[in-house]
């Protein structure tokens, strides 16, 4: 016969299998992309600074787009990275691509040569991929001065000299916005060395845990903009009018949000409920 | 072709996340695989862009392409670049030391001038900001004075934390509280967004569910 003490409802509960909860959190996050469910996210200042930073360039103005992530960052930051680029290329801005992550830029060039198809967009003329050059400080300092030390072709080898995208181009003097896509610290880089000393106007998309650490940049003007995490995503989606993943992925965000705080007050409960009692040790 | 490439590879990364997926259970062998995969993967790639995109370019290109100085000049960095590889060896690991001590050089002398110029003065300047009477922006203006002062003075250690110091101290404990609680919200929305797009691709691309 089993002489174990029954166990109480708040005792089970705080012992929980790390595993059930698991569980329980894919089956909460899957319901609503199952179901399709949500609406559009009102944005909200830090990212409409972004999207008017962008708003503000005409055609023929030039657009850097910096892919600062990898894989482990792209459910977030894919999804601001087609609305920014839809939103340029449908004013006819000129897109310059580069990157500091090496095994990210090919979910940039991904990315851009997705959108910038859906516009009709000519490589060379429209947009271009710098590539990866190694050492951040090195390559943000040595853009202030000339382009062409640091990048003398495009990703494929050919002269940015020859394109007509490039031709002119040879410092921040002549990029009107940067916009970053960062899932560390290269922010710090880009402001600190680029906007400090060349004064380059730039706006940023950030994974929300670097967020946080961006929006000092934001309170001290900066930088114009701030697009943070899969809700800053779903706003940018908003403020384009074209709902995408960002958009997509928000209910379910929301349902595993109200599932951890459950988690989070339950636990606290437990905590609550069977702090002094100590298990007696089996007879 | 192209079609029958992407189905080979949305299902080779349907096995790989179902694979990284599977520690949550236990560690395992499948895991294990994926784990080394994504290392291995990572590491030649860093391999090839670091060779195709500056070395091969801005080193071997530059010096076919340069004259004068700027051909030579690049010697230099060449030199110390294969220095670094003296660390595979015990006996002459120290020459290591100058290539080192020439980046953490340069470095240092750069982030200086960029942390003062770039963070500290825009920072201060961001946070002192003007009183104008009883209004939101001057109650959100203090309310950062206050945050800044009562945390640096938290971590005052020079004196026992007792009496104004104790009380400020205290005050700014819970700015850090604060700070801690968006910190953990914005990890938890982040980490929450990779199993939703793990999710996203698992639902649509490889089992068309949605």
């Amino acid at each position: 016969m089993d002489e174990r003490p029954r166990r109480s409802f708040w005792e089970i509960m705080n012992d929980i299998d790390r595993r059930i909860i698991f569980v329980i959190l894919f089956v909460v996050v899957a319901i609503p992309l199952v179901l399709k469910v949500g609406g559009t996210i009102p944005p909200t200042a830090p990212v409409e600074g972004a999207h008017e930073a962008v708003e503000s360039l005409e055609a023929g103005d030039y657009l850097m787009v910096s892919i600062d992530f990898d894989a482990t960052s792209a459910p977030e930051l894919m999804p601001m990275l087609r609305s920014v680029l839809r939103q340029a290329f449908a004013k006819d801005v000129k897109v310059i691509m580069l990157g500091h992550i090496a095994i990210g830029l090919p979910l940039g060039h991904m990315a851009l040569e997705q959108v910038a198809a859906e516009y009709d967009a000519e490589y060379g003329v429209d947009y271009v991929d710098l590539g990866y050059r190694p050492g951040y400080i090195a390559v943000m300092i040595a853009m202030g001065r000339e382009i062409e030390d640091i990048f003398r072709t495009d990703y494929q080898g050919t002269s940015i000299r020859e394109m007509p995208i490039t031709a002119d181009v040879h410092s921040y003097a002549d990029i009107d916005l940067l916009f970053g896509f960062e899932h560390g610290a290269v922010i710090d880089y880009w402001v600190r060395y680029a906007q400090a000393r060349f004064d380059q106007r730039m706006a940023f998309g950030t994974t929300a845990v670097m967020a946080p650490d961006a929006y000092p940049y934001l309170q001290s003007g900066q930088i114009e903009g701030l697009v943070g995490g899969l809700k800053g995503a779903a706003e940018y989606e908003t403020l384009i009018g074209q709902p995408g993943l960002g958009t997509r992925g928000m209910p379910a965000q929301e349902w595993g949000h109200l599932l951890v705080i459950g988690f989070i007050v339950l636990g606290n409960l437990g905590y609550f409920f069977t702090r002094g009692k100590q298990r007696k040790p089996a007879a | 072709m192209g079609s029958f490439g992407m189905i080979i590879g949305t299902w080779l990364a349907g096995f790989l996340t179902f694979a990284i997926l599977s520690f949550l259970y236990k560690d395992n062998p499948f895991y294990k695989l994926a784990e080394h995969l994504y290392v291995g993967v990572s590491a030649g790639y860093w391999l090839i862009y670091v060779a195709f995109f500056d070395v091969e370019p801005m080193l071997v290109r530059g010096f076919l392409d340069e004259t004068g100085i700027e051909k030579w000049i690049l010697l230099v960095p060449a030199a110390l670049g294969v220095i670094m590889l003296s660390r595979w060896f015990p006996k002459t690991a120290w020459l290591s030391r100058w290539p080192i001590a020439f980046t953490v050089g340069v470095g240092a002398g750069l982030g200086i001038t960029a942390n003062i110029q770039g963070y500290v003065v825009p920072q201060i300047q961001a946070t002192l900001l003007p009183i104008t009477g009883l209004n939101m922006d001057s109650l959100d203006s203090l309310i950062l004075v206050v945050g800044v002062v009562t945390t640096i003075l938290y971590f005052y250690f020079s004196k026992p934390h007792k009496g104004i110091l104790g009380g400020a101290a205290k005050v700014g404990i819970v700015f850090i509280m604060i700070s801690f609680g968006a910190s953990f919200g914005y990890t938890l929305m982040a980490r929450l967004s990779l199993l939703i797009g793990r999710l996203y691709f698992i639902l649509s691309d490889l089992l068309h569910i949605i």
